[in-house]
């Protein structure tokens, strides 16, 4: 298999030009994971409003797939609903399983990454982001339990 | 071009050859079966303890305990020793660029006994700082555990100097040899080190081989680790008695098969010869180090080779180490990157991760150069 195919122009362009990275130190859900095999660090900022994520950010360090993968999903999921971001979580695992062709609309540059398939000890990398957002969404299910009732 | 022996060594022909014959002609549990298949794989495993303890200068196979290898050698002591003999306000020194295994056992202990851990600091150029080991060896020291050759960075510290330091202040002298004993002639008695630990599969040996030297008299004193079959003399209702040492730390069935392989690497090895096996790594580190920096990298480590082994940590241009780890595995050259079980040592360096080629007996020039040659495909790659 071609490096070409792993290593997309779009990926590339993610990850020397990463969109939303910036800390948003009043956000209401923050997350941080770093993956203790190879020391990457990915941190996700949201806030969720009336079951929508408004605004979405993250910060984080490590190699092109999970940074790029980091990039991506914040374009992909900001303005999503939270059952929505989360069915997107899923079919990207699905992706990366090799079991779910992706849909190019709801995927948009995340179609890209699909070549990482190919290269087993890489997947962790692209699925990093996703593990951060989905305990940080996790979270707004919490916070909205426990918030006092008006 | 396998260029990750620090992670693990290839194995030759003579060694597995020798774990296939013995599982064919010798197999049975050792210090046990009064049959002859019992004995000759008893005798066997015995021949290899005392070839190890050759290897290392120890003055008797007794003083060699086998196990999986460093990390279960320097656990042994944590457990056996630290855990037994420390107490509050004690002290364990190690250094900023330890492995996790030589790190992760002196915490448990630490949290167990009231020590703590104290680190030696490195300079830049990732050689000990000597100047500030005053400061941080000192009365309440009672372990001093040094790599004696880095798997990150190659560094070999001046563990001799460091032995006498630490003997000064009445604290022993613990090596992780993971790196060292594979690479360079090391002879205990030389070093003066109290516990050396080591790994046969980081040698041209099995998987789970190697073990722990230690000093006869410490061995004597060391609580056991595992308790079990093979390691007792008497088991009474309430409590049990210890066998001799080393048998007294083996409880189990051990790796009879892969100690046995370990012989055949050893004597692989001295068969080369460990000084040869040496200046062939001083050489080819050096050409490495010159390749990569003039192929732009940027480098971590000593500069001198006399003050390390062929372990090379760098960067290349700003391409993360696991996309250029991907990349020359594409163009056939296998090299590890992440942060090499040494996060500590990272932050010291300021960086996520490092690439890491190592190199070993089999490696020539020609593996450099096509490591060299392979970083243009990823600056091409990368645009960088």
């Amino acid at each position: 298999m071609a490096l070409e195919d792993l290593y997309k122009e779009v990926i590339l362009d993610h990850y020397k030009n990463p969109r939303n990275k910036r800390p948003l130190p009043e956000a209401a859900l923050t997350c941080s994971r770093n993956n203790p095999l190879c020391g990457d660090e990915i941190t996700v900022f949201a806030d969720v409003d009336g079951g929508t994520v408004t605004e979405l950010t993250f910060q984080g360090q490590g190699c092109s797939i999970s940074q790029s993968s980091a990039s991506m999903l914040t374009e992909a999921v900001k303005g999503k609903s939270v059952q929505d971001a989360e069915r997107l979580a899923s079919d990207f695992r699905g992706m990366m399983a090799g079991e779910v062709e992706p849909d190019e609309d709801e995927f948009g540059d995340l179609v890209a990454l699909k070549g990482v398939v190919k290269y087993p000890i890489r997947i962790k990398c692209a699925v990093l982001a996703w593990d951060v957002l989905q305990e940080a969404l996790s979270g707004a299910g919490e916070a909205a339990a426990s918030a006092p009732h008006s | 071009m396998y260029l990750d022996s620090a992670a693990t060594s290839q194995k030759p022909r003579q060694v597995l050859e020798t774990l296939l014959d013995y599982y064919e002609r010798h197999n049975a549990n050792v210090h046990r079966s009064p049959h002859l298949l019992g004995e000759e794989a008893t005798q066997m495993y015995e021949e290899a303890r005392a070839r190890a303890a050759r290897f290392i200068g120890a003055p008797d196979a007794s003083c060699v305990v086998f196990n999986r290898g460093t990390t279960e050698s320097l656990n042994l002591v944590a457990h056996g020793w630290a855990r037994k003999f420390l107490r509050e306000g004690d002290e364990i020194l190690i250094s900023e660029l330890e492995h996790h295994s030589n790190i992760v056992p002196w915490q448990l202990a630490a949290q167990a006994t009231g020590a703590k851990v104290r680190y030696i600091p490195i300079t830049d150029d990732g050689l000990f700082d000597m100047a500030a080991l005053p400061s941080v060896l000192t009365e309440r020291t009672k372990l001093v555990s040094i790599s004696g050759m880095s798997n990150v960075l190659g560094t070999i510290p001046p563990v001799r100097a460091l032995a006498d330091a630490a003997h000064a202040s009445r604290a022993l002298l613990c090596v992780d040899g993971a790196q060292l004993v594979a690479h360079a002639p090391v002879d205990v008695a030389e070093l003066d080190c109290d516990f050396l630990a080591f790994s046969g599969h980081k040698m041209l040996g099995p998987m789970a081989s190697g073990g722990l030297y230690a000093r006869r008299e410490l061995l004597e004193d060391m609580d056991p680790f595992l308790g079990g079959g093979e390691m007792i003399s008497q088991v009474l209702p309430d409590h049990s008695t210890w066998n001799e040492v080393p048998w007294k730390f083996e409880a189990g069935t051990m790796n009879v098969a892969d100690e046995i392989g370990l012989h055949a690497a050893i004597d692989y090895l001295d068969e080369i010869g460990m000084e040869n096996v040496r200046a062939h790594e001083e050489s080819l580190a050096a050409y490495a180090i010159q390749g990569l920096t003039d192929a732009g990298a940027q480098l971590f480590g000593p500069t001198d080779v006399l003050e390390r082994g062929a372990e090379v940590s760098f960067w290349f241009k700003d391409i993360h180490p696991h996309d250029l780890a991907t990349i020359l595995d594409q163009e056939g050259v296998a090299i590890r990157a992440g942060h090499h079980c040494a996060q500590i040592l990272m932050r010291r360096l300021n960086v996520p991760a490092t690439a890491r080629a190592s190199f070993y007996v089999y490696n020539d020039r020609a593996d450099v150069d096509a490591l060299v040659e392979s970083l243009g495909r990823a600056a091409q790659l990368f645009g960088s």
